[in-house]
């Protein structure tokens, strides 16, 4: 076994043990946490599989903004993990059965009919290869498409977000600068003639006694 | 690569459409909300004629690809797409009146629905797994939100997510057949993938579980995306969950999509492989025209009701597919245009009968509707008739194409099947024309009884006369048809003729 083999193995292992952690542990702030370790590992993975550049980007992107936001998300909301819950021991049964089934016939096909062996093994690059820039020159020119099509699909994500959000609810309490500014002193301040005030309590008392 | 290869001209609808979605969500910003909304709503219109237009300039023009052969103008693509821009204008003209009510006429609203229209668009000219799947991500988030756009209302925010994690569920299994797909072919592209395929097939090089297990996942994932039995479980509860309008949005266009990219995936990327597909589809048409019909049969809902009927439809085209022949194409394609005209026109007839806070979508709302709004109930008369397949109407050429094509590929047995499952369909749709016209109407007349109980102003509430004209168009159409049909299957032949592989 090469190092890269054995490294592969490992992180592969650590991959599968984080992913499967994320799903059956209770607390979702170490789910989370998890999901960050799954996500480090599946880096691991491609660089060695010689894709520095998405690796880095996962860690970057997904670790250091998507997943932040994520735990920030889940500590700040309430969320009731025995309630969402509730019903996995019932569906586990049904689930798992169908799960192993699954599970068993994809292998079963695959693996009499895929094996590493069939593909010839990739072109090695000198080390100064730089897979940024092939992907870069990919994107924008065979699959600019697709690339624009992605692009309008976080604009929806976008618009979506904030129109199902930013409900314009009936006493809204916003702020106009422009009606601010442009205010007037009859606007807010009303002079309102008044009798002195000793008559007034005189009264209340006499009232109060009756 | 080169500006040759890249020929960007060729998907001018969908860039049109794009940057005029972008123009609009930008046009939506400035002015006071009911104006920038009627705004948006009208230029929405207009951009979807022209995209409409684009398609329709060079229609019989050589197939031609753009984008390195990721993108595909063939006949049948131009066809769909300017079905999809009409009849989705149609859906926003219908629903207009209903958003307003709503509180959901916004300018957010249109930008959504343009977005949903490119995506149907990219589906229709995909000719690679990747524009395939991008397109249908693009429309099917842009439907999740305008589902879910009537926020105050708790139906159909859990019609959104139900929606939503079906559709995840379906994506994912569609990716991984598609990955499958990739690992055997080694292309992305449906042409390499399916002349790989037709070499594999010829030598027997390929083993076929293998490629069967691709094929099941990709069939699952489309089955869900059409809602098509046994895979239709969300169909009735976001029908009837969504706001009416974009109900009737769902209904059109999306159908059309849909068979878009079953004809790319099935019919031209896996056409070496009919042995595998042609069983599992005719199963899944099958149990989706039983299911849909026996089902529709016990609702007392009218918008659960045209559900389950587009369950049963969407059976029925699949026939077509599933005939594995070009007359059973080109049936499958005449029959989603004509089912997607009538879907569209029995929600616009629902809207039409909406009012604020009445949502005129029980069964017994329709009682005596011919003394109340007797054009109304004319035309719901005309698009039971034609969705139950009787003859005066072109439901019963659709479906007449659709059994013809099956006995021609010699499926005898599921032909009589499903023309004795088309005939329980029938029962819930006469039913519907006896409730219009031969029932008494409830003594107080709910919509008006809606009306007094809110203080809105009778100019308020009224129809636009517009709308009643264009779904009178709609709903006239699957009678006055009737003397170009064969002109009408003769164009879908052509296409499917043209379909480029």
């Amino acid at each position: 076994m090469t190092f890269l083999q054995f490294a592969f193995y490992f992180f592969a292992s650590v991959l599968v043990f984080a992913a499967a952690m994320v799903v059956t542990i209770r607390n979702p702030v170490k789910s989370a946490l998890f999901l960050v370790l799954a996500f480090f590992s599946a880096a691991c993975v491609w660089i060695t599989l010689q894709a520095e550049f998405l690796a880095i980007v996962l860690v970057l992107v997904y670790v250091g903004a998507v997943m932040v936001l994520f735990l920030f998300v889940v500590m700040m909301l309430d969320i009731n993990i025995a309630e969402l819950r509730a019903g996995f021991t019932r569906y586990l049964p049904v689930g798992g059965v169908v799960a192993v089934l699954l599970v068993v016939e994809i292998v079963f096909v695959l693996a009499r009919t895929f094996s590493p062996q069939q593909f010839a093994n990739p072109p090695s690059h000198a080390a100064d290869y730089s897979n940024t820039r092939e992907l870069g020159e990919l994107l924008y020119t065979t699959y600019v498409y697709p690339f624009e099509i992605a692009a309008f699909i976080l604009l929806v994500a976008i618009i979506a977000a904030i129109a199902l959000t930013m409900r314009a609810r009936a006493p809204r309490k916003r702020i106009d600068p422009v009606r601010q500014v442009q205010t007037r002193r009859e606007d807010r301040l009303r002079i309102v003639k008044m009798k002195s005030a000793s008559r007034t309590a005189h009264r209340d008392q006499q009232d109060d006694a009756s | 690569m080169n500006f040759a290869s890249l020929n960007a001209a060729a998907a001018r609808a969908e860039i049109f459409l794009a940057v005029a979605a972008c123009a609009i969500l930008l046009l939506g910003v400035y002015g006071d909300q009911a104006r920038r909304a009627a705004r948006c709503y009208g230029l929405s219109l207009v951009a979807l004629v022209i995209a409409a237009l684009l398609n329709g300039l060079d229609f019989s023009a050589a197939n031609g690809s753009a984008f390195n052969h990721m993108f595909i103008a063939d006949p049948m693509a131009k066809l769909l797409k300017i079905a999809i821009c009409v009849l989705s204008a149609a859906a926003f003209v219908y629903g207009r009146q209903y958003n307003r009510h709503r509180g959901i006429f916004e300018s957010e609203y249109y930008v959504l629905g343009l977005f949903a229209v490119t995506g149907m668009l990219v589906m229709a000219s995909a000719n690679h797994l990747l524009t395939l799947y991008l397109g249908l991500e693009l429309m099917s988030l842009c439907l999740y939100a305008m589902i879910a756009y009537y926020r105050d209302d708790r139906l159909a925010t859990e019609a959104a997510m139900k929606y939503f994690v079906l559709g995840a569920l379906a994506s994912s299994m569609l990716l991984y057949g598609m990955s499958l797909l990739y690992g055997f072919t080694g292309s992305l592209q449906l042409s390499v993938i399916s002349s790989v395929l037709t070499a594999d097939a010829a030598t027997a090089a390929q083993p076929q579980a293998a490629i069967a297990l691709a094929v099941v996942f990709i069939v699952v994932a489309l089955a869900f995306k059409l809602g098509v039995a046994p895979f239709h479980m969300w169909v009735p509860d976001v029908y009837h969950g969504a706001p009416t309008s974009t109900t009737a949005f769902l209904s059109a266009a999306p159908k059309i999509a849909a068979f878009a990219i079953t004809m790319r995936l099935i019919v031209g990327g896996l056409n070496a492989l009919p042995d595998i597909w042609q069983q599992m589809l005719i199963l899944l048409a099958l149990l989706s025209v039983a299911i849909g019909n026996i089902i529709a049969i016990a609702q007392r809902n009218l918008k659960r009701m045209l559900a389950y009927s587009t369950v049963a439809h969407m059976g029925f085209f699949l026939f077509g597919i599933a005939s594995g022949n070009a007359p059973g194409y080109s049936a499958a394609l005449f029959y989603v245009l004509i089912y997607a005209l009538m879907g569209l026109g029995a929600f616009g007839v629902i809207l039409m009968l909406a009012r604020p806070e009445y949502e005129a979508d029980q069964l017994a709302d329709l009682k005596g509707l011919s003394k109340r709004n007797p054009w109304l109930a004319f035309l719901l008369l005309l698009l039971m008739l034609s969705m139950a397949g009787l003859p005066p109407t072109v439901g019963f050429f659709a479906k007449l194409a659709v059994i013809h094509a099956l006995v021609q590929s010699g499926l005898l047995w599921v032909a009589v099947l499903a023309v004795l499952l088309a005939v329980i369909g029938a029962f819930y749709y006469l039913r519907v024309i006896k409730l219009v016209y031969f029932d008494q109407p409830p003594s107080a007349d709910p919509a008006t009884a809606a009306q007094t109980t809110t203080t809105i102003t009778e100019g308020d509430i009224a129809v636009s006369p517009a709308a009643i004209l264009l779904l009178s168009c709609n709903v006239l159409a699957i009678i006055a048809l009737l003397p170009w049909i064969h002109y009408l299957i003769a164009i879908c032949n052509e296409v499917i003729r043209r379909f480029a592989v």
